[in-house]
């Protein structure tokens, strides 16, 4: 034991197993711990119930988590859809110019989330930036996607964009050109060089953009409270309530638990589907 | 089509490449036959890889014609041309097993599954690989293995041309000897026109019928290995073959020349027509000394300076009295020259094994 501590890989380690053990482990385990408390107690040494899980399940939590696993899986989905071209060209055409593109994206991340989200209400506002303009130049007035759900997935398309686009641009530029070369000069069309070749190799980076991409909209709260309003409640929203303004931390804990169980399900089962290793061409 | 008797497969004409002001490729003409194992040697830079790009269609010739069977294909992209290119990095799928890529073409065209499989299995063996490797990743391949299975791929695309893109250059010595004979035995079983490119004329001279030699994007000599390597049009080529003593001369009468550097005048039989002033080149092998330089007709004294084993040869370095060239001399191991370091010597050659250039 002591053997297995003093070698310089495990010392090296010691700082971010504490830091993991303090900062992530710990938590988690509170959280399992409080899910099965009874309700609204603060005590961990309550007797064990199941209380919280059957208030979960026959209330109406699940249209919560519908709304926030269906807008994940929206944003994700657009966000491949606008980020392929765009990483595509970064990774093998752009050349120079694509740092300056890698820099206007990541400078905002440098502005506060929120305070971004607050610059699209403006924006969005009725007599905002968008209607004020149009109205100005057109003399229109058109309805302000404002605290509607489009408005959520504008805002979680557009925090989110960065985690997406930087992983696809790893994964095409792994794609080397000479493979889609002797694809085209095999004979397969432009379609099948990217079905048979730049896609598999490159699903590596869409696999982890997208990944990101979902957990993090699935744990988003503020899109959906600056940008939607009261349009739809999502998860993190109920669990944020259940802890602060109902003061039940047992049935606050449970919804969480839920969520990380539920998307824990979900990756694992993708990544079973998929094996990265093979697509790397390790194997 | 009008592929009549003896008209070339593959024809070159006038086909220049710029990239931006650069000429890449200069006026390049060019012939290859039905069936021939054709070599494109030059140094890096010379142009052959955007001349095998453009031939495979993955770059446009800025002018000139591309003509395969009497069909000019400049604006057919590859995947639609009947040939089929060996990349250097070989670019095997990494996702797939030996199997899928060399059934790849065959599934782009819509064959079959068992009949691929079949098709594979029949190239597995022509290529001397076990019938197991079928399901095997390319990552748990050897460096031959994979050579293998990159031509095979390429073979069940059943091209015209094959065309190759120096893939043994990776390889350590031994091993590139053993496929360079392969190669030339499975030219021979398929019968199929084969186009190498390489930077190594020595692997040119193995494999080839017939030998292009290129320098800064021009086509400088065409010809059988035995023709470049007896009669080199220019120095270029003379110095390509590996190493020569190159002296700069001049003209003095009929079959004689004299060296710039120390006046010397020398013999030779035979002089390109309208010579004035040009290069000799002598090959190491042919230079003779101590004893065996006497009496012939070109001679001069040095001093022996330095000696090396090359194997079955031994080379020295000889420096001559005159103008202090450095000349290369070789003996066969079990003939050494007679003398030692740092002695006078005479080294001579014969006027026929000499070959005069121009430029």
């Amino acid at each position: 034991m002591m053997k297995w501590l003093m070698q310089p890989g495990v010392r090296a380690a010691v700082p971010v197993m504490l830091l993991m053990l303090i900062g992530f482990i710990g938590p988690l385990l509170m959280v399992t711990g409080y899910s099965f408390m009874p309700p609204r107690t603060f005590s961990l040494l309550g007797t064990p119930t199941l209380a919280n899980f059957i208030s979960i399940v026959t209330d109406s939590y699940y249209i919560s988590f519908f709304w926030s696993i269906g807008l994940a899986f929206t944003t994700v989905v657009i966000l491949l859809v606008i980020c392929y071209p765009v990483s595509y060209g970064m990774a093998k055409i752009f050349g120079p110019w694509a740092n300056l593109v890698t820099i206007i994206i990541a400078v905002p991340l440098l502005i506060s989330e929120n305070i971004r989200l607050f610059g699209w209400v403006l924006f969005l506002l009725k007599n905002g930036i968008a209607d004020g303009s149009l109205h100005y130049l057109f003399d229109v007035h058109l309805p302000s996607i404002l605290y509607t759900v489009p408005a959520i997935v504008l805002g979680l398309v557009y925090v989110y964009l960065p985690f997406m686009l930087f992983p696809l641009v790893i994964g095409l530029a792994m794609v080397p050109d000479a493979l889609k070369e002797a694809a085209s000069d095999l004979g397969a069309s432009r379609w099948q060089v990217f079905r048979e070749v730049e896609l598999p190799l490159a699903m590596p980076g869409i696999m982890i953009g997208s990944l990101l991409v979902f957990v993090l909209s699935l744990g988003s709260l503020a899109e959906s409270k600056i940008l939607g309003g009261q349009a739809v409640v999502m998860i993190a929203d109920d669990i944020e309530s259940a802890f602060t303004f109902a003061q039940n931390w047992p049935k606050g804990s449970m919804l969480a638990l839920l969520l990380v169980i539920s998307s824990g399900f979900l990756i694992f089962f993708l990544f079973k589907r998929i094996d990265l290793d093979r697509l790397i061409g390790r194997r | 089509m009008s592929s009549g008797v003896g008209e070339p497969v593959l024809q070159l004409r006038n086909i220049v490449k710029m990239f931006g002001d650069f000429k890449a490729v200069d006026d390049i003409n060019l012939a290859i036959e039905e069936g021939e194992f054709f070599t494109i040697v030059g140094p890096s830079g010379s142009g052959k890889t955007t001349m095998i790009r453009m031939l495979v269609g993955m770059d446009r010739p800025t002018a000139g014609d591309i003509i395969l069977r009497g069909k000019r294909i400049n604006d057919v992209p590859a995947s639609k041309r009947p040939t089929c290119m060996v990349f250097q990095s070989l670019a095997l799928f990494p996702h797939k097993t030996v199997g899928e890529n060399i059934e790849f073409s065959l599934k782009i065209a819509g064959v079959e599954r068992a009949a691929r499989r079949l098709r594979a299995e029949e190239l597995l063996a022509q290529l001397r690989l076990p019938p197991e490797s079928y399901s095997k990743g390319v990552h748990q391949c050897s460096g031959g293995e994979r050579q293998r299975v990159a031509l095979a791929r390429a073979l069940a695309y059943e091209p015209d041309i094959l065309f190759f893109d120096e893939p043994l250059s990776s390889l350590d010595f031994r091993l590139r000897k053993t496929l360079e004979k392969e190669l030339k035995d499975i030219h021979r079983e398929t019968k199929k026109t084969f186009v190498y490119i390489t930077h190594s004329l020595e692997e040119a001279m193995v494999m080839s019928d017939r030998i292009g030699i290129m320098n800064a994007g021009k086509m400088v000599q065409v010809g059988t290995p035995a023709e470049i390597y007896d009669t080199p049009h220019n120095k270029f080529v003379g110095e390509f073959m590996g190493e020569v003593n190159t002296i700069e001369v001049e003209r003095t009468g009929d079959k004689r020349v004299r060296s710039i550097s120390d006046g010397a005048e020398y013999i030779v039989s035979f002089e390109p027509d309208g010579f004035v002033h040009g290069y000799l080149i002598i090959r190491p092998e042919i230079v003779k000394i101590g004893q065996a330089a006497e009496g012939l007709p070109n001679k001069i004294q040095g001093t022996v300076f330095n000696d090396y084993s090359l194997g079955s040869r031994v080379q020295y370095q000889v420096r001559s009295d005159s103008d202090q060239f450095q000349w290369l001399v070789e003996r066969l191991q079990d003939e050494p020259y007679e003398g030692g370091l740092d002695d006078t010597v005479f080294i001579g050659w014969r006027s026929e094994d000499s070959i005069l250039v121009s430029d």
